[in-house]
């Protein structure tokens, strides 16, 4: 898998063990089901995550959302939405741990997920290498502004207007 | 009408510089074509069975007349001189290149104009009544907030990938031209009853296609303000929870259905309840900048009906048939909107060619303020005729054929492309509507059999509408053969009904003769005044059903 | 995971050019707008590798949609399709003879011995 963040491909600081075996390991990603457990033995300074599906209730996340550093969401497939409404609702909810996408993302769907709230993506390498880094970081850029308030992305264009109109001449 | 500010400009200018660089991609295999489809029908670009299409927003049916030649131009430059007008007041070209695209696409960024979420599983083109801002029986000019939805449905990050497209649509008048509860989002601008403010009535869940429903209230009274934070609200359930398992039940009126509008309805409240309208909202000098757009052109204080037009009318017959037939009421004195029918006999429904597009251009700025605005049943209208201009304006339109007085008659019907174009269908829908326009092409004719709208598709997918139509034809495939199965009964107005299948279905050529039955049972059953569709109503399906059935050559079992 | 046996012959290779879009027939080497120039696969082993040909030509993003059409002969010597559908697309829209591949090829329409 390859890690991309709003900088580029990065290595990923994270490894996937259960809870029984993450004793030693800076940074650890837990499934769900080992969270307590997983928690329950963290060293001191240990950075805990955890994989949720992306049909998890929000409620049901949140339970734990403030003891982790990370959440991985699933994506099954690009084409499957879900994982933007659920990384909103984890943030509306006040998760400030590292939100992640895992799945088979295309490179337009960057701008859309950091809007949401997401920080990184985790992508299969055969898709990395075939999209190319650059294509990711193209997309951040390709849109200056947006028309929705109250999403993490560049120039609001509501804002824009706003100021505009008491900025300029009155 | 609505103009682009420097910030809309630049981002449909972002927009096309995307398509260019995503259509590169895909050609150097960086985009597979799963990954690539999605993002090309969310520009409008769909596979057809000749060539490509490309899906033209007209948010809102409302066209200037710099646009529509631009359109014609387009039409010249990059398809075959002609265009087609849909159901949800966009413009299809059938004949596009990919590697045109971009270009296509700065074309139309000239005018501000695009093809954006056009299609795929996003928030689609909002669609309104054709007579917002001139409808005498108008609450309110639905056009402003259709336009405020349009900005915050444009790309929007977290309603891009949704389990399936979703329609809204608005209207702001009594009757509801716009076809609002067969969308997945209806809204209809009404009053409180207490305190006399507007606001939105919303309906929720309907739809055609595979399983045709009609909306249901989700909500009877949502204050103006909390428009954006309780359709976020609403659209967050969806994502959340829409099927994704099988792309025929991923529609929202799939999810109302499963869980029920009571339970949909907690849903969405619970999720709104968490939300800051104020937060979403377009602030209140942001409406009104947006409202501004859509004042009313500088009106002539005229008086109704003038001499030059009675006596106009009373000289020339088929004059006077086309005022009475294609006129609509103005709520200025002296106005009036008329409609220039796309359904010339024997023409393909929704049609019209580069030529015909720059002729209508050219009288939109001589009568109509230049503006010109795109029915749902495929029509153009110009809005805002002086009523003494209006023997002139016909005189015009004859010369270029676009003066057929059929506006709302069995011969102005509702087709979709159909297996003439479409690589879904599974039967032609044009040759149906020529062959039933033919038959029923008597002005008399027309005129003694009254308003009835014939609605058809050429696939379950009921681009055409056939589901509400009196009379719906939907094109399938039987044995090999194209197969056309009728329904009756069905409305998309405000008693808004779904059609009843009549009998087996029938070969092509069978079809008129079918219609001509159904028409004897209505024109020997009628009541004084009383229209086909609500004589349907009053006598049941019964009699026309045995009308139906009695000489099919089939067996009818 | 084949279907090719369930294809019947003879048959040939059909797609829309990625980049026009335009429907195009597979001639053994290379594709063709002209119906009359594919070729025709008379027995499984030839269905086959034209299956495989569709295949490869969309992994290299040449076409899209490549799939197998059952045809008859015409006595013109065009592969005309058993399935209306495809014979509406080698041909061009139904209701105008002035587009698509029956304007653009004279005599296509007449050796494809159109009906409709
Ligand atoms: C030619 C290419 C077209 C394709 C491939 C296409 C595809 C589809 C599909 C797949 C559906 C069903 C979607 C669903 O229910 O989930 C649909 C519905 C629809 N389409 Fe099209 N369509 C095409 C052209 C048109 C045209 C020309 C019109 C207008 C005349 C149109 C207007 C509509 C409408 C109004 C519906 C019904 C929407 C509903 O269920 O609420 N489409 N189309
Ligand atoms: S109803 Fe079917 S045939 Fe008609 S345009 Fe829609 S998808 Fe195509």
């Amino acid at each position: 898998m390859t890690l991309l963040d709003r900088h580029g491909f990065r290595p990923d600081p994270f490894r996937r063990l259960p809870a029984a075996e993450i004793a030693g390991h800076p940074a650890v990603i837990v499934p769900l089901a080992d969270v307590q457990a997983g928690l329950l033995v963290r060293a001191l300074g240990q950075r805990i995550g955890i994989d949720i599906a992306n049909t998890l209730p929000a409620e049901d996340a949140t339970a734990f959302a403030n003891q982790v550093d990370l959440i991985a969401i699933a994506f099954p497939g690009f084409a499957d939405g879900r994982g933007f409404t659920l990384a909103r609702r984890l943030r509306r909810a006040g998760f400030r741990g590292i939100l992640r996408a895992v799945g088979p993302l295309i490179p337009d769907q960057f701008a859309y997920a950091m809007a949401c709230g997401f920080d990184e993506v985790e992508l299969p390498d055969a898709v990395a290498t075939r999209q190319g880094e650059a294509a990711w970081l193209a997309d951040l850029a390709i849109y200056s502004t947006s028309y929705q308030r109250d999403y993490a992305r560049g120039q609001n264009i509501l804002e824009a207007r706003r100021e505009a109109r008491t900025g300029g001449a009155t | 009408m609505y103009r682009y500010d420097e910030f809309d400009a630049a981002f449909v200018r972002d927009r096309v510089a995307q398509f260019s660089a995503q259509v590169q991609r895909r050609l150097a295999g960086a985009l597979t074509e799963d990954e690539f489809k999605p993002l090309r029908l969310q520009n409008g670009v769909y596979l057809q069975l000749h060539a490509y299409m490309l899906r033209i927003a007209i948010p809102y049916g409302t066209l200037s007349a710099r646009q529509l030649r631009q359109l014609a131009l387009i039409g010249e430059r990059f398809d075959r001189s002609y265009g087609h007008f849909t159901t949800r007041q966009n413009l299809q070209f059938n004949w596009i290149q990919l590697k045109d695209v971009p270009e296509i696409l700065a074309l139309l960024a000239d005018v501000e104009m695009h093809a954006i979420q056009t299609s795929g599983n996003c928030i689609r083109n909002v669609t309104a009544d054709q007579f917002a801002g001139v409808a005498a029986d108008e609450i309110e000019d639905p056009r402003p907030v259709a336009e405020l939805i349009r900005q915050w449905s444009t790309a929007h990050p977290e309603f891009s990938f949704l389990p399936r497209k979703f329609k809204i649509a608005v209207t702001g008048a009594a009757e509801d031209r716009a076809a609002v509860s067969v969308h997945d989002i209806g809204l209809r601008i009404v009053r409180h009853p207490e305190t006399g403010e507007t606001g939105y009535a919303v309906l929720v869940g309907g739809g055609l296609g595979r399983t045709p429903m009609v909306g249901k209230w989700v909500r009877d009274f949502l204050p103006k303000p909390h428009l954006l934070a309780y359709l976020e609200a609403l659209m967050r359930v969806y994502n959340a929870e829409g099927r994704r398992d099988n792309k025929y039940k991923a529609r929202v009126k799939i999810l109302v259905h499963e869980i029920g509008i009571e339970a949909f309805r907690d849903r969405v409240e619970a999720e709104f309840a968490q939300l800051d309208p104020l937060r979403i909202q377009a602030d209140a000098a942001e409406v009104g900048r947006i409202e501004r757009y859509f004042a009313p052109p500088a009106y002539a204080e005229l008086q109704d009906n003038p001499p030059a037009l009675r006596r106009a009318r009373a000289a020339n017959p088929e004059f006077d048939r086309w005022v009475a037939q294609n006129g609509f009421p103005h709520k200025v004195p002296g106005y009036q909107a008329v409609t220039l029918s796309l359904k010339g006999i024997g023409e393909a429904p929704g049609d019209i060619t580069s030529a015909g597009m720059r002729l209508v251009a050219e009288l939109a700025d001589r009568h109509s303020f230049g503006e010109i605005r795109v029915t749902h049943a495929q029509n153009l209208v110009l809005p805002n005729v002086r009523q003494d201009e209006l023997f002139d304006l016909w005189h015009a339109l004859a010369a270029g054929g676009l003066a057929t007085a059929n506006a709302g008659l069995i011969t102005d019907i509702i087709a979709c492309p159909g297996l003439d174009y479409c690589a879904l269908a599974t039967a032609r829908s044009i040759p149906i509507a020529q062959a039933l326009a033919t038959r029923f092409a008597a002005p008399d004719r027309q005129q003694e059999i009254g308003p009835l709208a014939i609605k058809i598709s050429g696939c379950i997918n009921a681009c055409g509408h056939h589901h509400v139509g009196h009379i719906g034809i939907l094109g399938l495939e039987k044995r090999g053969e194209e197969s056309y199965q009728i329904t009756l009964g069905g409305d998309a107005g405000n008693a808004s009904a779904i059609g009843e299948i009549l009998g087996p279905g029938l070969g092509a050529d069978e079809v008129p003769d079918a219609i001509e039955r159904l028409l004897a049972v209505y024109l020997d059953h009628r009541q004084p005044g009383e229209l086909f569709v609500d004589s349907v109503r009053r006598l049941g399906i019964q009699p026309f059903k045995a009308a139906f059935n009695a000489e099919l050559r089939h067996d009818a079992a | 995971m084949s279907t090719a046996k369930l294809q019947p012959l003879p048959a040939i290779l059909i797609a829309n050019d990625l980049l026009t879009g335009d429907t195009v027939f597979f001639t053994g080497d290379g594709w063709t707008r002209h119906p009359g120039e594919a070729l025709l696969a008379g027995d499984e082993a030839a269905s086959i590798r034209l299956e495989a040909a569709g295949q490869e030509a969309m992994q290299l993003n040449r076409v899209v949609d490549a799939y197998l059409v059952d045809v008859v002969l015409s006595e013109g010597g065009i592969p005309v399709p058993r399935h209306f559908r495809e014979r509406f697309r080698l041909l061009g829209p139904t209701i105008r003879p002035d587009l698509g591949k029956q304007a653009e090829f004279p005599g296509l329409a007449a050796q494809a011995g159109r009906t409709r």
